[in-house]
């Protein structure tokens, strides 16, 4: 039943739209992706599915000209900032034509074109690199702000504590964003600190810390857009929790023990993707046959990557030692 | 004998050793509750409790340095990392603190303290997931490497390192956990510090350890249906180093050729060759040459991995190579 209820909802039917069909596209991606998993794709392969209200709320809120960087769950994120469903894919396969020439895999997509940092496979190793990326904004003088993504487990290394210090000293233009998504492999954040309120972390640094609702991209895009707002006005960083969970285990291998179906169940009564799409459908923005559409042209969009990237060269046997130095002659040992 | 994986031979020689000294315990990421991200310490948690089987937060560097902290003040720890990869945050503590406090202390204090995880390439897992720090770490006076992967050696030496008075750097094989091997129903140990030699043979020898030993294995089964017979000797400890076997073994053969999967540039296989030379010159007939992984990252795509790791056929080329044979 398509009711008049456009007035009260804040933002514009555009931006529903969009927020709608970034997290299609992400859901729809991973879980088709999914199915190639073992035949074309191979490796660890983190999941992203349920957390891409995350991914929507930040990409509306910030320039696709800031810089971003997060760790090895970075399908979504990719996707969520224009890297080509045909790009990702190709990687997933390890081909030529993959954002990262099929050298990177799953977790380290790269695009310059895009300003995507990267992909992380070490655990908090990205945070002090997105305090060093803003320390570049800031020495050449932009306006641009780095967001740096990270997980509730990597909210405990060490590197963390250093970078904050360093970010507020030097009053860096840099969003730290940790996902919370509850759990990092089988360890809930309960079992890994005394200070279980991750957005505290920020105020021994006396940074604006602020923990947010990650299940829907309004109040991650609110969140967002006032960071935002804060680090171009040159006050420095602002650290943001963003409350969020993920559908699968942590990898592919991981069959998830450590939590209950029902907790499972109840974040899932949750999903974004349904709660934006229940709002577009109320608000008549679109009916359930457009709706419909839009589901069959973002499938298609990925069955046709998952044929190109089936169809892709893997990078010639030559691009072994290619782009290990800058230098195309670099003298390797052969032997 | 009774076959065992070897995970399960790295289990039953940490619960061995904790029944027997309950100075011992095992920390490190998911270790007890995920029952091991490998599952090599599964059921632990239930025997031994959570004194004395502790998860830890990911914190690499701090957990290292409570180890050695609690090695120093009587504890025999053993510290998991889910793989080496992800030591290298802890090498502070090991280079600066493990490995030194003896001889900074002059005597006084020592650090038995055993780090343990996988190491090598496992698949496709791209360039940060798939290291080998055998050379870096025993290039380090005061602390000892052993690199195995077949249960019974696993079992025995890993039992000598939760026992040793120094710091060990112990690695494992993620791909090669779920494979079996002969294990004894009763205890042993196998002393550090010395090569075991997996086949005999008199006309080359094959020098390499870990999950190459197989690779090398199978290069001398094809090697033989050709009428070569190559010794492969599995180092097992990298440092010290057992050059007497390694020396004792080329007086028969004449001829060496070392296998390892990490980078050529100052690795294992580069100071083997400088000990032979210099000490076993006149027995040799050719140069050693070395079967490397590539010197570049490992890529993602699988021909790229494939590119990059030693393989039976680059064996046997090295092999033809040293005893001056056509192709
Ligand atoms: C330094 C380091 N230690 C351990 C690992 C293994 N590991 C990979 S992901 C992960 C959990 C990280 O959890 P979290 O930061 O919450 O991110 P999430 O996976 O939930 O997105 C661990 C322990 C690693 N990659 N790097
Ligand atoms: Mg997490």
């Amino acid at each position: 039943m398509a009711k008049k209820k456009t007035t009260t909802l804040p933002y514009s039917r555009e931006q529903y739209l969009s927020w709608y069909e970034s997290m299609l596209l992400q859901r729809r991606f991973e879980e088709q992706a999914g199915t190639q998993f073992g035949k074309g794709i191979r490796g660890f392969f983190h999941v992203y599915i349920g957390q891409e209200a995350v991914s929507a709320g930040i990409c509306s809120a910030t320039r696709l000209t800031d810089p971003i960087i997060t760790a090895y769950r970075d399908h979504g994120l990719a996707l969520a900032r224009g890297m080509s469903a045909n790009e990702c894919m190709a990687e997933l396969f390890g081909k030529a034509t993959g954002c990262s020439k099929g050298k990177g895999g799953s977790m380290h997509f790269f695009s310059k074109e895009h300003y995507f940092f990267g992909g992380h496979g070490i655990v908090g190793a990205q945070i002090p690199m997105g305090a060093g990326i803003a320390f570049a904004e800031k020495y050449k003088g932009t306006d641009n702000l780095c967001i740096c993504m990270f997980g509730d487990g990597a909210a405990r290394q060490g590197a963390l504590y250093e970078t904050f210090n360093m970010a507020m000293l030097w009053k860096l233009p840099v969003i730290f964003i940790c996902e919370n998504n509850q759990y990092a492999m089988g360890t809930s954040v309960e079992r890994t600190s005394n200070v279980t309120d991750l957005a505290k972390i920020g105020l021994a640094f006396e940074m604006p810390s602020e923990s947010v609702d990650g299940m829907n991209p309004e109040s991650v895009h609110e969140a967002v857009s006032r960071a935002a707002e804060h680090c171009r006005a040159g006050k420095g960083p602002v650290f943001l929790e963003i409350e969020t969970y993920r559908y699968r285990g942590h990898s592919v291998s991981d069959p998830g023990l450590y939590r209950t179906k029902e907790e499972v169940a109840a974040y899932r009564q949750k999903d974004p993707l349904n709660a934006i799409k229940n709002k577009i459908v109320e608000a008549a923005w679109l009916t359930e046959a457009e709706i419909e559409t839009l589901d069959d042209r973002i499938m298609q969009t990925i069955k046709d990557s998952i044929h190109f990237a089936e169809e892709s060269p893997f990078p010639d046997d030559t691009e072994l030692y290619h782009d290990t130095y800058a230098e195309a002659d670099y003298p390797f040992l052969m032997e | 004998m009774r076959l065992i994986t070897l995970r399960d031979a790295l289990r039953e020689a940490m619960t061995e050793e904790m029944r027997r000294d309950p100075r011992v315990f095992l920390m490190g990421e998911e270790v007890a509750e995920y029952n091991g991200a490998y599952k090599v310490s599964k059921g632990m948690l239930a025997e031994f409790g959570s004194q004395r089987v502790i998860d830890t937060p990911i914190t690499e560097l701090g957990f290292a340095g409570i180890g050695v902290g609690a090695a120093m003040n009587g504890l025999r720890p053993i510290i998991e990392f889910m793989t080496w990869n992800f030591s290298i945050l802890a090498w502070d503590q090991i280079i600066n603190s493990a490995a030194k406090v003896r001889s900074m202390s002059g005597g006084q204090f020592g650090c038995p303290i055993v780090f343990r995880g996988p190491s090598g390439v496992a698949g496709q897992l791209g360039a940060q997931h798939s290291q080998s720090f055998e050379s870096w770490l025993a290039n380090t006076p005061g602390i000892k490497v052993i690199s195995t992967a077949t249960p019974y050696d696993a079992k025995g030496l890993l039992k000598s390192a939760i026992r040793d008075e120094n710091p060990i750097m112990f690695m494992e094989s993620e791909v090669e956990y779920g494979v079996e091997g002969d294990v004894p129903e009763e205890e042993y140990l196998i002393p550090i510090g010395k090569a075991d030699v997996k086949r005999q043979g008199t006309d080359v020898t094959l020098v390499t350890f870990n999950k190459m030993v197989k690779v090398a294995l199978s290069a001398a089964k094809t090697l033989a249906e050709e009428g070569i017979e190559a010794e492969v000797i599995d180092l097992r400890t990298i440092r010290p180093m057992d050059y007497d076997t390694l020396i004792e073994s080329v007086k028969k053969t004449n001829r060496m050729v070392v296998v390892e999967e990490s980078w050529p540039f100052a690795s294992v296989a580069t100071e083997i060759t400088y000990q032979i030379q210099r000490r076993a010159f006149d027995y040799m007939d050719a140069p050693v040459i070395r079967v490397m992984g590539a010197d570049t990252s490992v890529s993602y795509a699988p021909n790229l991995v494939s590119a990059f790791l030693p393989n039976p056929t680059r064996i046997i080329k090295a092999v033809k190579e040293v005893m001056y044979l056509k192709k």
